[in-house]
């Protein structure tokens, strides 16, 4: 049994190899950004717009709003790299429901490169906005002492990040698959629309982990509040 | 579950790709053209706010103008009222005085005609009585009553006072010819000796006398001269009664 799309490789070169995640990813790349494109074309600033642009206004305002609600000031800032996080998880998860197809973020290679990508934004975002000393400052935090765990903190989170989310969704394939063997009828349904519910839950976790994060490094406020979400995950 | 380290930096790849595209395709564009829809109902917000307030201010403006105007237009037909009243009553008043006028015009011309008919009435009456009268006379007259006449004559000549006596005498002294006496009748001889002498006693001198008949006269006696007459008729007795009633009369017009 298959459980990582990593494992169907089409195309071998040493190091390099081209397999399933990889492709299914293009395939979601070229899935969103054209379909942005398409929308976004011709966006009009009228009062009365198309139901595309409506829709697309409502997605971006809703995570613009998630973002500032995690307590960044600027969800402009951070709205790509959330955004396209969220996004991409989402929508690689709602694809589940097209037959043989495997979602990307089901490999844990692809959810390590997203925690990996996480966790290398942290520090950009936090020395971005309070340079760096402000930035390495904030591991001094509460005192001293608290550094060396808090550097643990920061690799551990990354780790589940990705672990989380990985198995999140390969589970979810992986019980489809096998209840697909045993019941072949209903029961399969039933899983595939609660692994749609999980896939969603996955994406915005990811997401607003990925906010507190950021918003913790960039000495906000509320971003210490964000790292007591972190604890209770 | 294992990790395909190629896949992992291929996915980063794609990733930070993914990041900038939608970056590019979806984020800018769309939270620009929020952004401009932003700005184009705050413009125009404000633009609405501007107008009404316009709005406002000219609909006040045309609010006092009206009252104004109302008030104007009140205050103009109360005068007017008050004029068309007083020229009401000025019209009135100019009837009421016309009529007044015309009433009392015709009131006095109705008691002049009503005066007129009385008075034409009572002078026929009068001149009816005094018709009869005469005519009763100069029926009753005869040469015995001229007798008399010519007594009652003379003692008149005689008892006449004054201006009238002078005057009278005056009138025979001067007279030069014949004093004509006039009577209805003939004078018996020892009537016409009576007047003479009398006649003679007042004017101290011898006269001419000439003897006439005059039966107008009715009954009674006239003397004439050239200048001057004298007479006691019933008929002058009957003109100066006649004369001394219309004066009576138009005392009492007057009086009225």
């Amino acid at each position: 049994m298959r459980i990582s799309p990593d494992q169907m490789v089409f195309w071998e070169y040493g190091f390099i190899s081209l397999n399933l995640t990889i492709v299914t990813t293009w395939v979601l790349m070229l899935l969103l950004a054209l379909g942005a494109w398409l929308i976004t074309r011709n966006l009009k600033s009228e009062i009365k717009t198309s139901r595309w642009q409506n829709v697309l206004e409502m997605l971006v305002i809703m995570i613009r709003d998630q973002i500032k609600e995690v307590g960044l000031k600027k969800p402009e800032k951070y709205i790509g790299f959330i955004g396209t996080l969220f996004l991409f998880i989402a929508v690689s998860n709602l694809l589940t429901i097209v037959p043989w197809y495997e979602a990307p973020t089901g490999s844990l290679s692809t959810t390590a490169a997203l925690a990996i990508s996480v966790f290398i934004a942290v520090p950009v975002f936090g020395i971005a906005d309070g340079g760096l000393k402000g930035y390495l400052r904030s591991y001094l935090q509460p005192n001293f002492i608290m550094l060396p765990f808090n550097i643990i903190s920061e690799i551990s989170r990354t780790l589940a990040l990705a672990v989380r989310l990985f198995g999140n969704i390969m589970s979810g394939g992986l019980i489809a698959t096998v209840l697909i063997s045993i019941v072949p009828f209903f029961f399969p349904m039933i899983m595939s629309a609660l692994g749609l519910l999980t896939g969603m839950i996955q994406a915005y976790i990811f997401a607003i982990l990925a906010t507190v994060y950021i918003a913790a490094a960039t000495q906000d406020e509320k971003g210490i509040e964000g790292r007591e979400v972190e604890g209770s995950e | 579950m294992e990790i395909n380290w190629f896949t992992v930096i291929a996915q980063i790849v794609n990733f930070l790709i993914l990041v900038w595209l939608l970056k590019r395709f979806l984020y800018k564009p769309v939270l620009d053209a929020i952004d401009a829809r932003e700005k184009k109902i705050a413009s125009q917000l404000e633009d609405a706010a501007t107008k009404k307030a316009e709005a406002k201010r000219d609909k006040d403006l045309f609010r006092q103008k009206n009252e104004a105007f109302d008030k104007e237009r009140v205050a103009k037909m109360n005068a007017v009222h008050e004029q068309i009243d007083s020229e009401k009553q000025r019209l009135l008043e100019d009837v009421r005085k016309e009529s007044t006028v015309l009433r009392s015009k015709f009131e006095q011309s109705l008691k002049q005609q009503e005066q007129e008919i009385v008075d034409r009435l009572k002078k026929k009456t009068k001149d009816a009585v005094f018709d009869i009268a005469k005519k009763t006379l100069s029926d009753l007259a005869d040469v015995s009553l001229e007798q008399q006449v010519v007594t009652v004559f003379i003692e008149k000549i005689r008892n006449l006072d004054g201006a009238s006596k002078t005057k009278f005498i005056d009138a025979l002294k001067d007279n030069e010819g014949p004093i004509t006496i006039k009577s209805v009748f003939d004078l018996s001889d020892s009537s016409k000796q009576e007047l003479e002498k009398a006649m003679e006693k007042i004017t101290e001198k011898q006269n001419d006398f000439r003897y006439e008949l005059e039966p107008e006269l009715v009954s009674g006696i006239k003397i004439e001269t050239a200048s001057y007459q004298l007479s006691w008729t019933i008929d002058s007795y009957l003109e100066a009664l006649k004369k001394e009633s219309i004066i009576t009369k138009e005392k009492e017009n007057a009086i009225d």
